[in-house]
């Protein structure tokens, strides 16, 4: 349902607050219908960033639009946009109808009409028949499907929901994530989520935008992020990552050779490096290893390092190997338990950790670009 | 079965302490009150029952004027506090930042001195050479004979100023215990300031204003020293006959009988005002 229309565009969007700068900078388009979400640390300016969309802040410099028109200097109120609030801020005094049912009136939708759409958006997230309610009856997952109800019963071009969910306990959190999005496929309306958990964005977004100290570390989808993460924080942000220090020691076309700070020299695709020369960190992720205790033996990939199982755990459908290499880089290895592998690795013991060079990444060394 | 009695019973026994108090200190003395103001006799001869309602009769008829004045007062007053203190407690509420409490402070701070003292204060302001109109008269801007004192401008200045924190205080906490992301929230959906205002500070703000307006308007009602101190015989008020009945001229019957109906015409005008505001919105 995505189109090629832009529903928001931030050209170099800056805000500071005294003497910090909350958002550096940010250059971001966002298509008709997409589901978007921001994913970064506490603190990291995703509020913030939503708010200047909003119309809640205005930037210090740089221009925002919502479709073609530059909505510099607007305020929230007039504004083609709903928030979801962080702490729903749904108003205490109002039922839950009169809560939802607050935009219409304020924008003179005549009865029947906002009565029609009332119902229906009840209808639409599950609350059916619960208008006379009041809001201090209402339990906070029912509270976040009233505040959404609130904002979308507008038909707003975006809707901004600010950790929409952090609320709520982690089984009503996942029901709530599958309801969300098949609310945003049945409305098509597009949607700005700000999250700082990363399965969170990863299951619900079309795209995702990492956000650190201020500014965007890369802008994407779920899965081309989580395979070749552009950054040392994006890798450990999204998911879990090894890295390890090495040299570039140069390579024919498609593959660069890098020698590790362990002493192997390992291949990774040309176009997955950050950098043709200097010191980079070498990426895989733990389920794309694999462990052999026979260290002799080089039967997957031809990218390897040896090294020391400190810990093993078992988790059910996978086993977790935490090891340690020479030079004492931690490595850890996701095992699928197939039913039919051997016999675990246990703590203490040798082993040779391989993998395909196609699933090797390679990130700036510095670690300073944060 | 002898436990869970005593369980049962335990949140009645708690609040033994508290009936006790207001039955000894409150229940009996109204009583005592009521059946007085049924009475007849003089202080000398003492005072007996017999049921004389006239002392109901015939002092509203006497003192119908003050009875009417003073609430009127006690009106103007409490619309006056709520229309000066409103936009201070809303400022300190939603701007005050980190120095709220030392606002609110400032503002109470004059209230630490004496009622008495503060009033006498008044009066010398007021006074008809004094540091304000004296000065205003030397340069001609007001006619010499232009008074304030001994008028019920005075009276009415003087009340506002001293029943302001009565109406300040509930209307603080109810401003301040509001969640300003509601604001966000209204503006987010088509809200101007103003409407935004109406709709969602306002109602939020009225149990602080139904507070305020009976911590004034009661006490404002029966006060008797501010009408005594800046006042004249033109703004004799309801609180200054009952003192002047009960302490002057002994007339204990006829003083309780006028409590009473003053009682009586406060909770009419305060059950009027719950209704109006809705009662709603006052539990929650
Ligand atoms: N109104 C404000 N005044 C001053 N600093 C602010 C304000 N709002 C946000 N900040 C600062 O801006 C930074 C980003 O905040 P925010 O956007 O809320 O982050 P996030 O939502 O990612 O947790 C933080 O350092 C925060 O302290
Ligand atoms: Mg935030």
């Amino acid at each position: 349902m995505m189109s090629n229309m832009s529903a928001v565009r931030l050209e170099g969007i800056t805000k500071a607050f005294k003497d910090i700068v909350a958002v550096d900078n940010i250059d971001l388009e966002v298509k008709e219908g997409e589901f978007l979400s921001f994913l970064g640390p506490s603190g990291c300016g995703k509020t913030t960033t939503l708010r200047m969309i909003g119309g809640f802040e205005q930037p210090t410099s740089g221009k925002i639009f919502l479709g073609a028109d530059n909505v510099d200097g607007l305020p929230a109120y007039k504004r083609n946009v709903n928030t979801v609030f962080q702490s729903y801020a749904l108003f205490p005094h109002l039922t839950v109808a009169e809560n939802v049912a607050y935009g219409l009136k304020r924008k003179k939708v005549a009865r029947d009409e906002a009565k029609k759409r009332l119902e229906e958006i009840l209808e639409l997230v599950d609350l059916p028949g619960y208008g006379d309610r009041r809001i201090t009856q209402m339990s906070g997952g029912q509270q976040q499907r009233v505040a959404l109800a609130r904002a979308l019963v507008n038909r707003p071009g975006v809707l901004l929901l600010d950790e929409p969910l952090g609320a709520l306990d982690l089984k009503l959190r996942k029901q709530m994530q599958l309801e969300l999005k098949r609310i945003q496929h049945e409305v098509g309306i597009t949607f700005i989520y700000v999250t700082h958990d990363q399965e969170e964005a990863m299951t619900m977004s079309d795209r995702i935008a990492v956000m650190n100290a201020g500014h965007f570390e890369q802008i994407g989808a779920p899965q081309d992020m989580y395979e070749l993460p552009a950054t040392e924080f994006v890798a450990s942000f999204l998911g879990a990552s090894n890295l390890l220090d090495g040299e570039v020691e140069g390579g024919d076309g498609n593959m660069a050779r890098v020698k590790l700070a362990v002493g192997t020299t390992v291949s990774v695709p040309t176009d997955r490096m950050p950098a043709e020369r200097g010191s980079v960190r070498v990426g895989v992720r733990p389920e794309k290893l694999h462990i052999s205790s026979d260290v002799s033996a080089n039967g997957h990939g031809s990218n390897s390092v040896d090294a020391q199982v400190m810990v093993s755990t078992y988790i059910g459908v996978s086993t977790s190997y935490e090891c340690r290499t020479t030079d004492g880089s931690k490595i850890v290895v996701y095992v699928q338990n197939l039913g039919n592998a051997a016999q675990p690795i246990g703590a203490g013991a040798s082993v040779r950790l391989s993998w395909d060079p196609e699933h090797t990444f390679a990130v700036g060394a510095n670690g300073g670009d944060k | 079965m002898a436990t869970e009695g005593r369980k049962k019973l335990a949140p009645y026994l708690l609040t033994l302490p508290g009936v006790a108090f207001l039955v000894v200190f409150f229940a009996i003395p109204m009583a005592t009150v009521f059946s007085v103001s049924f009475q007849e006799g003089s202080l000398s001869k003492g005072f007996t029952f017999t049921g004389h309602y006239q002392n109901y009769t015939e002092t509203l008829a006497r003192y119908d004027t003050q009875l009417i004045r003073s609430l009127l007062v006690g009106l103007i007053v409490t619309i006056l506090t709520l229309v000066i203190s409103y936009p201070m407690m809303y400022w300190i509420a939603f701007r005050g930042g980190r120095r709220k409490n030392i606002y609110l402070l400032l503002i109470l701070l004059p209230f630490f001195t004496p009622f008495l003292i503060r009033t006498l204060m008044w009066k010398t302001i007021f006074a008809d050479e004094g540091i304000l109109l004296g000065a205003l008269k030397d340069i001609g801007l007001l006619p010499e004979s232009y008074q304030v004192l001994a008028t019920a401008t005075a009276v009415v200045a003087g009340m506002t100023y001293n029943f302001l924190p009565f109406m300040a205080l509930p209307l603080y906490v109810s401003l301040e215990k509001m969640d300003p992301r509601l604001l966000d929230a209204a503006a987010d959906l088509y809200s101007s300031r103003r409407q935004a205002f109406l709709k969602v500070t306002l109602p939020l703000s009225l149990p602080g204003v139904f507070a305020g307006s009976l911590l004034t308007f009661i006490p404002a009602v029966g006060d008797p020293i501010d009408p005594e101190l800046l006042g004249g015989v033109n703004t004799t008020m309801i609180g200054q006959v009952v003192q002047r009945e009960m302490l002057t001229n002994n007339a204990y019957p006829r003083g309780s009988a006028i409590s009473f109906m003053l009682m009586a015409a406060i909770l009419i005008g305060v059950f009027l005002y719950a209704r109006a505001l809705g009662t709603e919105e006052m539990t929650g």
